[in-house]
This record gives C-alpha cells, structure tokens and sequence, in this order.
C-alpha cells in the first residue's frame, strides 16, 4: 500500500498495541507462532476482535467476536467507518495532514448505517458499534489479515476497505499502529519484493516507468519489454482462448490448487508444452511434458526469504538433496545456458549482491549482514541503516513529508455465486493447523490431530438434513459432486459449512469451488461458493 | 489503487528511522555480592547481577523465556538478614543488599537439592545438571540403593494424602516405564524432576494451550494430562515447545527416542543448520539437527525473536517429505528403503 507491498508493523508492535482486529484470518492455526504474539499482547491488556465467518480458535481468544456472513467484510468495514464519522471519533488532524479523498469516503459510507449493516452481515449492530468506538479511541491499534479478506472476487476492494479505517483515524505509521498482511507461505512476500508480479521489477520498481527499466537494462545488458505481463488468472483465460500456449510452473500444484478443478484440469490438457519443476511428482507434473526435479528450497539450498514483517531471513542448506535433484537455480543457470546465455556458476550471494544493487529499499541488507543476525526488514538505505521496524512515519512528519495518502471509496459487493433454494447453503474453504494447501509437504508426517477431509457442519444444520457426524454424503455445487464424511462443530453458524483443501488425492474440495477472480489481484473467490448436501441413499 | 502515482515512483523515505518508544530509564541500584559492588538497574533479578559479573550460578527451572517459579531452589543464595536462602533467579535487587554464593550454607543447600534430584530422578539425558553435581561433590548414594521402579501409570494414581513414609532404607525414586501414546512425543517421567518449564511453555509463557499441569502433592506429584488421558485425548497440539524446553530428556521427539534406544543417536555425528520454515509467513527460525543426511530432531534458538524458540506441529515436525518414512505403521519413524 501506498508505494510499497508490505505489512506496516514488527510483530513485537502486537505486544504492545491496544487494539487488535483480526479479520478473516485463523491465525492461531495458520500463523501459529504470530498468534505466540496476539497472545502476549492480549495478557499486556490488547482487546482483540475476531471478525470471521467461523468462531474460529483464534476467535475464541477474542474479547468480540464478529461471525459475519461470508463476503460481508465491506458491509461491516463500511459501516464501521460510517459509525466513526457520525460519532466525531476520526482523526480530522491526521486526515486533513496526510490524506486526500476524505468528503467523498465519507459520502461512500453514508448508506452504510448500523441497522443496514446488521441486515447485511449478521451482525449485531451493538457490535459494530462497540468495535468502531474501541478502535477510533485507541492509542494504538492494529489490522491484521489473510485469505479471508483476499480469497474473494473483490479482494483489493476488502484490502482498500480497510485501509480507509487506518486513514481514518491515523492508526498507521506509528509504533503499535498499522496494516498487516499475514502472509501464507515463507517467501510470498519475497516472492514479490523480487518482482515476481505481472507489473513489477525487484523492489516494487514499476516495469512501465522508464527510469526503473533502463537502470535494469543497462544492468543486463538487455531490453525489458515496456509492458506488464499476466497474473496467474489472467495466464488461464490466455490459456484457455489458446494465446498461451506454453507453461513453466516452478513448485506450484495448480491442477489441485486451483479453484473449479475440472476447468484447471481441462485448461492445462490443453496446452502445448507443459515443464514442471518441482520436488515431487505432483499431479500437476503428471500432466507435464518434462519434469525437473527440483530441490527443497527451505533446506536444501541456500538464499534468502522475506516475511510478514518484511524481515528478509537467510535459508542455509542442511541436506544433500536426492539424487538428480536440482536447486532451482541451478536448473534455471543450465536453461540459460541451453539458450545461448551463459550466466556462469550460481551464487546465491552474488545474485542477492545484484539484488542490492538495483532494488534500493534491499541496498543495506549484505548477506554478511544477514548470516550473523535474525534477519533486517526492508527497507534499509545502506550498510549502516539498522532496517525499518514500521513503514508510513513520514504521513505524521510536520510538514508532511511526500505525497498525501488517498481514501479509496469502495462499494459492497456479495460473492459471485449467490444462495438458493437448489445450492442453499454457503461453502468456505481453509486450512487447519497440522496440514498445508494441497498435502503435497504435509502428507508425509503422522500428525496426531489429523482426521483427514471432512464437511464440516454446524449441528442444526446437520439435524435439518437428517446427517449425522461421520455420515458420508454428497456435496454438489455447480461445478461438480464430491463425497465426504460429515463433521459437525459448533464453530459454524447456520447456512454455513466448510472444507479444507489438504487432501485433495482423497477429497477434491476444489472440484466444488468457484473460479471467480478478482481483476486486480488475480485471487479466486476460494471463500464463496453455493452448494447442496444430499444423503447417499436419499 | 486508486491514486496509482504513488506506484510509479519509489516511496518516500521517513526523514528519521522508525524506531520504537525509548523505554524508560530505571537507576541503578547497588548491591554487594561476595563482597563486590554492582551496580544494575531496578527491576533486575540478583541472578542478573551473578551474571554480570561473571558468576557461574547453576539454575535448572530457571529460562530467561519463562517466568521464574522457583522450585528447584539450586540457584539459591544467601541474603544477609534473610532467615531463609533466597532463590536468585526471581528475587529482584533491593539498594543496599549483602549477598553471598559461596558460603557453606549456600553450598551445603545446592549439595543437598543436587543430592535429592540424583538419588530420585533418572538424570542420564541430563549432562548440566551431572556437572553441577560433581562441582558441588554430592553423594546421593548415602540415601541407599534406589527403591524398585513402579509399574506402567501406578504412579498417576497416587493421590494427594496417600503418600507412605519411607522407611529410609532405600532411596524413593520416580522410575517407571516411558509413556508412548501417539508418533511425535515420548514421555519418560522417570527422568522429569518437575522443574515446571513444560507446563509454562504450554500456559500463558507460550503457547497458551494448557494441556499439561501439575497433578499430585509432594513427592507424588507428576506432570499429568487433564484426568490423565493419554496425549492423544487431551488439548495437546504437538507444538513441542515442552519438548523444547525440558531439561531432563524427560520429553523428548519420538525420532530421538527411538535412536537413543537403537543405539544411533550420536550427537557428535549431528550438524546444526539454521534455515527458514516454509509453512506460513511468519518466518520461524528452525536449527535443523542433521545426522548422516537425515533430520533427527528440529528446534529453534531461543534468542530468536520471532520464536523465542517456539514452533508450531508443521514447523517442528513436517519436515518428512524431505526425508523416507515409512507411512504404513503409524507409531514408527523408522527409516524404510528409498
């Protein structure tokens, strides 16, 4: 946000805030050791709030818990914004300061009363209210999410919906205040701090801004096309219209990851030429056309990985991998060389040095640097910088320091696929906390909690369909059929039920799910979608 | 974006560096410990004050991650006008305090507890506690011969009130067979000297599960599940931040165990490597313990200020897809052919 991808606060800032909203996010079971965190900010005397569909076991560590419909987060955040507005309770010092947009948010948010917004979500409006006055008057708090807020076709609005609330009350750029993307796997945000994104070269340096590309040029000794690429949505519908007709997938299982599984399957069939790279042969590599073996990047290789906190972490090699597997660079250096380019013997340090070199916000981080600590946050200047520990202080320099920041009005907009009387009931997906997306890591230890898939149903919902718990039933959604076993648990409210997609060799959850995606971030709505449950003998 | 100018340039740099709020300043207050001045700022433990002048005090429940407890009483020093030995490792430094922690009484009480603590409790897995025991010339043989091993969970049905006086001709000990009830985690209770750091790793000092208490009275008492229902029906969830900071070898990871029993577990042979757990976002440390190309067991440091040394199950435990595991018998992580 506002330049820069990148959560806003150290998770020490947890510790000491006053006020926590985890919003669509289960924490305790995804980002265990982040919730350590929450937890010792909540014995220093945080309240944390819980807005999530699921009473979640992260919700119920919450002093409030908000159990919004699925794909209501706009309503609520909306309506918090409105409240706070309407009860004098915005930093009018911070907006005026720092902030560009504010008459026409508030005017976006003037619809959304409390009473419009209990209709909506399913949650109380003394809640709300409750909510938007407990974070207004903090001295610090902060926003922490994950798929839950992104997981659906509108995800940069849900994002942005949020934002608003910080600007509105100035709980950004300082200690203990601010934004947070909890992010899913070890290097999603390194992942995109490289570059690896449709629009962007290392450091967030803008591929269409020519400065940012000739200084890259002058580099490689070549010239980078002026025009962003695809994000993975976008590959699919070039894929599927036939104008992509190639695919190199690197330590990806789309075919089980991706939303609408037969539509995956069938759009990735229908390639030419499919590599993948991989540590196992994952169904996705079963549909390849070459396979290469790749090594375990966490543990078999050396480099770097950034995390939630922006904190880049140095990754060590501790195994030999199996034979005739390769790290990942190595196998990207030899396809170099195939093609006439030879780029020498990889290093990962003298490509992180390159890094360096040319994303200025990595220019203080040396691997020396990184070998002998716990890691620097970025950004960070040069040698001497100790590393930024919160991002946006410049919004609170007098006199403002940069541009001002902008509210960004966004409207409500349910899931895709709507309720009714033939799919009556609403499907979210996730994760538990022993297992991992599609299994492929995870299957292999013998996890005492596991219980493999399930649906999972509240008790009055499971009573209505005449199911009990264990029963095996269908469950259909316009996409396709699949079975599971029933389990019935309290944390879900009626109307709702879910699924994980951990086991989909066994399970195919993702058979059911939705390909509806949002147009700028390219996020399927894995979070929505209509189904019904049929008993087998019925 | 709406105002996507911002994305088309780089972002403003902060005229200062982003730092936290300065904490405050607590004076200094002046102690005398065997008979040298230190001055350390309030709110600082006398064990604090031990170390920065370079004292060796032996301490087992104590870890700077947990909240101090006090029950082994090794760490125990003597405070002039104090009737009692004042544990260092909790009690806090007071202007003016005489302190000595090498006096015959202090050395006499660590003897004794050292004593007590090898006589009753398996310390083979234990070689800190072995060494403080021969710098303090114990004897735990003068207690007699130990006393026979208990049966397989006799000792969880003691209750509070039930104990027998010993007859002092042998030495009551806590020996009893190890607790294997599921594939990550043994419990070997004869070697657990109820230093309560499991149980403050699984509370409110970490992972705020609380699958885990103090059951029992005395020389009963004994780490116990809630009713004492095998791990596998309990609140666990195989974080391993107990196994993490027991000091016994009482808890310890099923791999480990198995290997101690086969005869190849060989910390010598074993690498350290600190690498990044790929499960989620947060980026845990792990010191991934290697031996013959194998993991064997997987920590993190304790200094680490994301973890603090804690993991979760995936982190601790997902690490066998790099790895051949035999997935048919779910209690063995005996190696299989590749």
């Amino acid at each position: 946000m506002f330049g820069v991808g990148g959560g806003t606060n150290s998770y020490e800032e947890v510790e000491k805030t006053d006020v926590i909203l985890l919003w669509g996010s289960n924490a305790r079971e995804t980002h265990p050791i982040f919730f350590h965190h929450i937890l010792k900010g909540i014995h220093n005397g945080a309240k944390l709030y819980a807005i999530d569909p699921r009473r979640t076991s992260s919700a119920r560590w919450a002093d409030s818990w908000l159990g919004l419909d699925v794909g209501t987060d706009i309503v609520v955040s909306n309506a918090l914004g409105r409240e706070i507005i309407a009860s004098g309770l915005h930093n009018l010092d911070f907006i005026q300061h720092a902030t560009q947009g504010f008459d026409s948010y508030a005017k976006s948010v003037e619809s959304f009363t409390l009473d419009f917004a209990e209709r909506e979500s399913g949650v109380p409006k003394a809640t709300i209210r409750e909510m938007a006055h407990t974070y207004a008057k903090a001295d610090r708090a902060i926003i922490c999410w994950t798929l839950g807020i992104t997981e659906h076709h509108n995800a940069a609005d849900n994002v942005q919906s949020l934002i608003n609330l910080a600007l509105l009350t100035g709980h950004i750029g300082k200690y203990g205040s601010g934004l947070n993307p909890l992010r899913g796997q070890n290097n999603v945000q390194g992942g995109g701090d490289m570059g690896a994104l449709p629009d962007r070269l290392p450091g967030f340096q803008h591929i269409e801004v020519d400065a940012f590309r000739e200084k890259f040029n002058r580099k490689w000794n070549t010239t980078i096309p002026p025009k962003r690429g695809w994000n993975l949505t976008e590959m699919f519908h070039a894929m599927e219209k036939g104008s992509l007709k190639a695919l190199y997938v690197i330590g990806e299982n789309p075919l089980q990851s991706e939303a609408d599984r037969k539509h995956a399957e069938k759009v990735l069939r229908g390639l030419d030429f499919l590599v993948v790279q991989d540590m196992f042969l994952t169904p996705t590599g079963e549909l390849a056309d070459v396979v290469l073996p790749a090594a375990a990047g966490w543990c078999e290789s050396q480099g770097t990985v950034t995390n939630s906190e922006r904190r880049v972490q140095m990754v060590r090699q501790a195994l030999v991998p199996p034979k005739g597997a390769k790290d990942d660079m190595e196998i990207l250096y030899e396809i170099a060389r195939r093609l006439g380019h030879d780029w020498g013997t990889p290093n990962s340090k003298d490509i992180w040095d390159e890094l360096r070199s040319l994303s200025p916000v990595h220019a203080g981080i040396s691997y020396e640097r990184l070998a002998s600590g716990n890691g620097i946050q970025w950004p960070c200047w040069d040698e001497s910088h100790p590393g930024e520990m919160f991002l946006h202080g410049r919004l609170w320099e007098q006199p403002r320091n940069g541009p001002p920041v902008s509210f960004t009005p966004v409207a409500h907009d349910p899931p895709v696929e709507k309720l009714c009387p033939e799919f009556p009931l609403r499907l979210t997906t996730g994760r538990r906390l022993d297992d991992y997306n599609t299994g492929v890591q995870t299957s292999g230890f013998q996890s005492p909690l596991r219980r493999g898939e399930t649906l999972d149903l509240c008790p009055e919902d499971a009573q209505k369909l005449g199911v009990l718990n264990g029963e095996i039933v269908r469950v259909v959604s316009r996409r396709g059929v699949i079975q599971a076993p029933v389990r019935t648990t309290e944390s879900l409210r009626q109307g709702l039920a879910f699924m994980t997609f951990h086991f989909q060799d066994k399970i195919n959850t993702n058979i059911l799910t939705i390909d509806e995606t949002d147009p700028r971030s390219g996020t399927a709505e894995f979070k929505a979608c209509a189904i019904r449950v049929e008993r087998l003998e019925a | 974006m709406s105002d996507s100018s911002y994305w088309f340039k780089p972002p403003p740099r902060p005229s200062q560096i982003p730092m936290r709020p300065a904490e405050p300043i607590n004076p200094l207050v002046e102690i005398s410990i065997d008979g040298e001045k230190v001055a350390i700022p309030t709110g600082s433990t006398i064990l604090d004050a031990c170390k920065k002048i370079g004292l060796d005090t032996p301490t087992i429940c104590y870890q700077d991650t947990l909240t101090p407890v006090n029950v082994c009483r090794v760490c125990v020093v003597e405070l002039e006008g104090s009737r009692i030995l004042v544990p260092s490792c909790s009690r806090k430094v007071e202007p003016g305090m005489v302190i000595q922690t090498d006096s015959e009484r202090v050395r006499h009480s660590r003897k004794m507890v050292l004593e007590f603590l090898e006589s009753s409790v398996d310390l083979s897995t234990s070689p800190q506690i072995l060494m403080q025991a021969k710098r303090y010339q114990t004897d735990p043989s003068r207690y007699g011969d130990p006393a026979p091993p208990a049966a397989q969970n006799e000792r969880d049905h003691h209750h509070a009130g039930h104990h027998e006086i010993p007859t002092g001709a042998q030495a009551l000990t806590v020996a009893q067979p190890p607790k294997v009830d599921n594939s990550l985690y043994v419990r070997d209770y004869a070697k657990c000297l109820l230093c309560y750091k499991c149980v403050e790793a699984c509370g409110t000092d970490a992972q705020n599960t609380f699958a885990i208490a103090v059951a029992g009275r005395g020389f009963d008492g004994r780490i116990s599940t809630e009713f004492n229902n095998p791990l596998t029906d309990s609140a666990c969830v195989y974080c391993g931040n107990c196994i993490a900071v027991c000091p016994t070898g009482a808890l310890s990871f099923k791999s480990e165990f198995d290997m101690r029993k086969a005869g190849s577990w060989d910390e010598s042979a074993q690498t350290q490597t600190d690498t990044i757990c790929s499960y989620c976002g947060v980026g845990c440390t792990l010191t991934l313990h290697v031996q013959e190309n194998k993991i064997v067991k997987v920590t993190s440091p304790f200094d680490q200020e994301i973890t603090e040394g804690n993991l979760c199950i995936k982190g601790r435990f997902g690490y066998t897809h790099v790895q051949n595991i035999d997935e048919t018998n779910p209690l063995s992580t005996e190696e299989v052919s590749h």
